[in-house]
């Protein structure tokens, strides 16, 4: 089962983006648009993760073990500097500019959109600057360990 | 501020949520991962050994989901409305803000606000805020 757990999690991750109305652009650029016609459906879609999370978060840290009793490698990046600030209002406004996050990006590769492949190729462009630039993350380590996902 | 009530689905955006937390838990309890989408991805530029396997698939799962998807209710293709300029700026923006911040929509704004992480909501607030204005610029001018 864990060997293929990742798949049906993404699997589970994109239906939810699917079903949510995330892999749109149209209507995530309608939530993020105050002054126009609001459609706060997303607000929701964060509400019903949340939730969910909250609860089975709250689960998995009692067990204190994955169900093959594996460690769980929960973030232990505490700081709020610079990179996690500056790194968030630079992906809002990239957010912003075409309705795109990554989970929803990614997905949207699978109805086989052009578009979104381009967006997906500049996107991981952007990641490889910060992974061969690790002078710029302040810091800190370039490895998976501070990782939050 | 003016509702779009006949766009407004909030029955699929809380049910689609549910989805993307229950996903999030899965990978918890099987994994010991916080699921994370620009995670996901950035962990294999450069692909490390031992952990390039699991990211591949999750990312291999996000990509069939829409052909499952359309089998199961009614999902339209996306309407990306961005020309292909806009589409590079964009993607360059998300990418390198996201690895710089460490998490995006699914690391800090779903798992990070989830464990109540302060470090996670400021990162959220900030993306959103940014959003907002991006948006704001876009569509109504300064």
């Amino acid at each position: 089962m864990k060997r293929l757990a990742p798949f049906l999690v993404g699997l589970l991750f994109g239906l939810g983006l699917c079903l949510s109305g995330m892999t749109n652009p149209a209507k995530v650029l309608a939530f993020l648009d105050l002054a126009g016609a609001w459609d706060p459906s997303l607000a929701f879609v964060m509400l019903g993760a949340i939730a969910v999370a909250f609860v089975g978060f709250r689960v998995a840290r009692a067990r204190g073990r994955t169900v093959s009793g594996a460690p769980l490698d929960w973030p232990t990046a505490k700081a709020i500097d610079g990179s996690v600030i500056g790194g968030s209002l630079l992906f809002g406004v990239g957010w912003g500019l075409v309705g795109l996050c990554p989970g929803p990006a990614i997905a949207d590769v699978g109805f086989l959109d052009g578009r979104a492949a381009l967006f997906v190729a500049a996107m991981a462009a952007g990641m490889a600057i910060v992974a061969v630039w690790p002078a710029i993350r302040a810091g800190a380590p370039a490895t998976a360990a501070l990782e939050d996902g | 501020m003016t509702i779009d009530w006949t766009h407004f689905t909030p029955v699929p955006a809380l049910t689609g949520g549910a989805l993307i937390g229950l996903a999030a838990v899965g990978l918890m309890l099987a994994n010991g991962r916080i699921l994370g989408a620009s995670g996901l991805l950035g962990g294999l530029i450069p692909p490390r050994a031992g952990d390039w396997r699991w990211r591949t698939q999750a990312i291999a799962g996000l990509i069939v989901a829409p052909f499952l998807a359309r089998l199961l209710f009614d999902a339209p293709s996306p309407a990306i409305a961005a020309g292909p300029a806009t589409l590079i700026a964009g993607g360059l923006l998300v990418g390198f803000g996201t690895r710089l911040a460490n998490g995006c929509t699914s690391g800090h704004g779903v798992c990070g606000l989830a464990r109540l992480s302060p470090r996670s909501l400021a990162a959220t607030l900030a993306f959103m805020a940014a959003g907002f204005a991006a948006v704001f610029v876009v569509r109504h001018g300064l």
